[in-house]
């Protein structure tokens, strides 16, 4: 096993645990936490395979800012502690076992097995912040162009429920 | 050099491991630093403030006076003074010693975890930080020795960087109001999440001003943009970007923003003692108290080497091109030829000469100005930097594309062009503001009438 793949396997490690905890904590601020966790690690991830700018994009967006908001209104609101265990086992825990296998053995049939795992493929340095850049204003101007005014519209429509007079 | 070009590229004795040595060696120049100096910035920050507020401060730690029947005779009745420098070890050996006193009703992972998470992003955040110049005089870039120890990444994320670590600062300080199951700790968390998401953004913006002049996220590259010529035309003065219009503008953003980043005052809400008790950290004791506090040091020294590399140019002493001058003056090329050697060898010592000058704005703040009241922390943050940043981004995309275009006198026309227009905006929105909202009332000041019968309001407009 090569020094990437021993990289990777930890980072993915670290990042299943995160996910995992993210959804068995009942104490709702840790699974936050474990949430924070999975984005740090997913933004390393990014790093190793050499797209250092949604890597870092990853860590300041989602880990720094999105997961903050989410902490600060997961304790605005009441301190519940650990929630309240359902009595009897939930019933769809076995549609989500079953649901979650075959998604499992698709992404291995379509992905995985035909072309095995390997080293990514993308051209040398296509993540570096220069790439980025020129593909965005250059291939990608009317997305990202669009994107930007659906964000104006969510900044604006934001304003419009948050006050009352404006 | 040989040896390390070789330990850099994995072909020295040390063969493939010689990068991590490398890289081991660059984060423990950058950091070793950091952990002696915090002890001394203690001190620093007691002495000048008891100077600026009329106190002595801690003057008398260390200072021994030898007995009348000390054996040497010289120094018989004689005193020997430390300016209480040994006041930060007598601090810490206190710390080590009291008791580590654990509440009940915490939550114990996320309270023992919190000091930690507080401390890594203070230390993290200078990866990318260039802390000597990397240019040799007079030849290509990157020919430095010190190119091969500083920074510890040199990366093309290099700003991003900064500014993705410093925003996970803010976890410490939540993680311990929430877990030290504590109404003011709480509120002290919760404070420090919305204030520093806030000043994130105008950080970004003022930040982003200088990427967009430098044309580089690399600081190194930052640096040595601002190595040119002072707005491209005058040869001998190098162009900080705080000598520059925008940058003066977007350096002023982000002092104010490093200072609410750090959570220093005047914007220590979080740990506001006469409305939190300490805020985030009253749970906390003993080390674990003292590790929030070292944080907190250390990212002021780290913030200020950020402002230094990216808006005072780095680790040049003085905004003057040497290489420049000596050929400009042929007369005096000796001297000149000199100082750019000087000016590289000292690189590292007035790059820490401008971080202290730094920590001393801090303290200098501190000791001047009362903390903001919460809306006016919001309303700085939202309504006046941001703003400021978005509008000083344009205008940078305005000079750049002008000084392009028609040289600097372009620059510096657009420059004018765009202040005209921001200033009859301005006045225009402040205007119809006043004039379509009944709006912000000014709040009167209610005075109690010590009269007989009672209380009465006053009217503040007649006082």
């Amino acid at each position: 096993m090569s020094a990437s793949e021993i990289g990777f396997l930890a980072l993915a490690l670290l990042a299943v645990i995160g996910a995992a905890g993210v959804v068995l904590i009942d104490n709702p601020v840790r699974s936050a936490l474990c949430l924070v966790l999975n984005f740090f690690v997913l933004g390393f991830i990014y790093f190793t395979l050499g797209a250092p700018m949604i890597g870092i994009t990853q860590i300041m967006v989602y880990a720094g800012a999105i997961m903050v908001l989410f902490l600060f209104v997961i304790m605005m609101l009441k301190r519940q502690g650990a929630m309240a265990k359902p009595d009897k086992p939930d019933s769809r825990l076995g549609l989500a076992v079953v649901l979650g296998l075959a998604l499992a053995v698709t992404v291995y049939a379509t992905v995985i097995a035909p072309q095995g795992v390997t080293l990514p493929l993308g051209i040398k340095d296509y993540g570096t912040p220069q790439a980025v850049g020129v593909s965005l204003f250059t291939n990608f101007v009317w997305p990202f162009e669009v994107v930007s005014v659906l964000l104006l519209v969510g900044i604006v429509g934001s304003i419009m429920l948050a006050k009352r007079r404006i | 050099m040989d040896w390390l070009i070789a330990l850099r590229d994995g072909t020295g004795p040390l063969g493939q491991w010689g990068p991590i040595v490398l890289g081991v060696i660059r984060v423990l120049l950058f950091v070793v630093p950091i952990l002696t100096l915090v002890p001394g910035l203690i001190w620093w920050e007691r002495r000048l403030l008891s100077w600026m507020q009329d106190r002595i401060g801690p003057n008398r730690t260390g200072t021994i006076t030898f007995p009348e029947s000390f054996p040497l005779a010289g120094l018989r009745g004689k005193k020997v003074r430390t300016f209480g420098l040994l006041q930060p070890i007598a601090d810490g050996v206190k710390l080590f010693f009291k008791e580590d006193a654990t509440p009940a009703a915490v939550d114990r992972l996320v309270y023992f975890t919190a000091p930690a998470v507080a401390l890594f992003p203070a230390f993290a955040l200078g990866g990318t930080l260039p802390i000597a110049s990397l240019r040799y005089p007079f030849e290509a870039a990157g020919s430095g020795i010190f190119a091969f120890f500083t920074p510890v990444a040199n990366v093309d994320i290099g700003i991003l960087y900064v500014l993705a670590i410093s925003s996970l600062g803010v976890y410490g300080v939540v993680l311990a109001g929430y877990a030290s199951n504590n109404k003011y700790s709480l509120m002290g968390g919760l404070r420090a999440s919305a204030q520093l998401i806030s000043y994130e953004l105008a950080m970004a913006m003022s930040l982003a001003c200088v990427v967009m002049a430098s044309g580089s996220m690399k600081i190194p590259d930052i640096v040595a943009f601002q190595e040119g010529p002072l707005w491209g035309f005058v040869n001998g003065v190098q162009n900080w970007a705080i000598f520059t219009p925008y940058g003066l503008v977007a350096a002023v953003i982000f002092v104010i923003c490093m200072i609410a980043e750090t959570n220093r005052a005047p914007f220590d809400l979080p740990e506001a003692e006469n409305e939190l008790i300490a805020g985030y950290h009253t749970e906390y004791s003993s080390m674990k108290f003292a590790v929030f506090f070292m944080g907190e040091y250390a990212a002021m020294f780290v913030f200020s080497g950020v402002f230094a590399a990216v808006f005072l140019g780095g680790a040049n002493l003085m905004p003057f091109r040497w290489e420049q001058l000596s050929s400009d003056f042929p007369a005096m090329a000796g001297l000149f030829r000199g100082l750019a050697y000087a000016n590289y060898w000292l690189g590292p010592v007035a790059f820490l000469a401008k971080q202290a000058a730094g920590i001393t704005f801090f303290i200098w703040l501190r000791a001047t100005l009362p903390r903001l009241r919460y809306d006016q922390l919001m309303n700085l943050g939202w309504k006046s930097l941001l703003p400021m940043g978005v509008a000083n981004f344009i205008v940078v995309g305005l000079w750049v594309v002008c000084t392009q275009m028609f040289g600097p006198a372009g620059g510096f026309a657009s420059l004018l062009g765009a202040f005209v227009v921001l200033f009859v905006l301005y006045t225009n929105l402040v205007g119809a503001a006043k004039t379509s909202t009944p709006g912000i009332q000014k709040r009167g000041i209610k005075m109690v009438d010590p009269t007989p019968q009672g209380v009465t309001m006053v009217d503040p407009n007649k006082v």
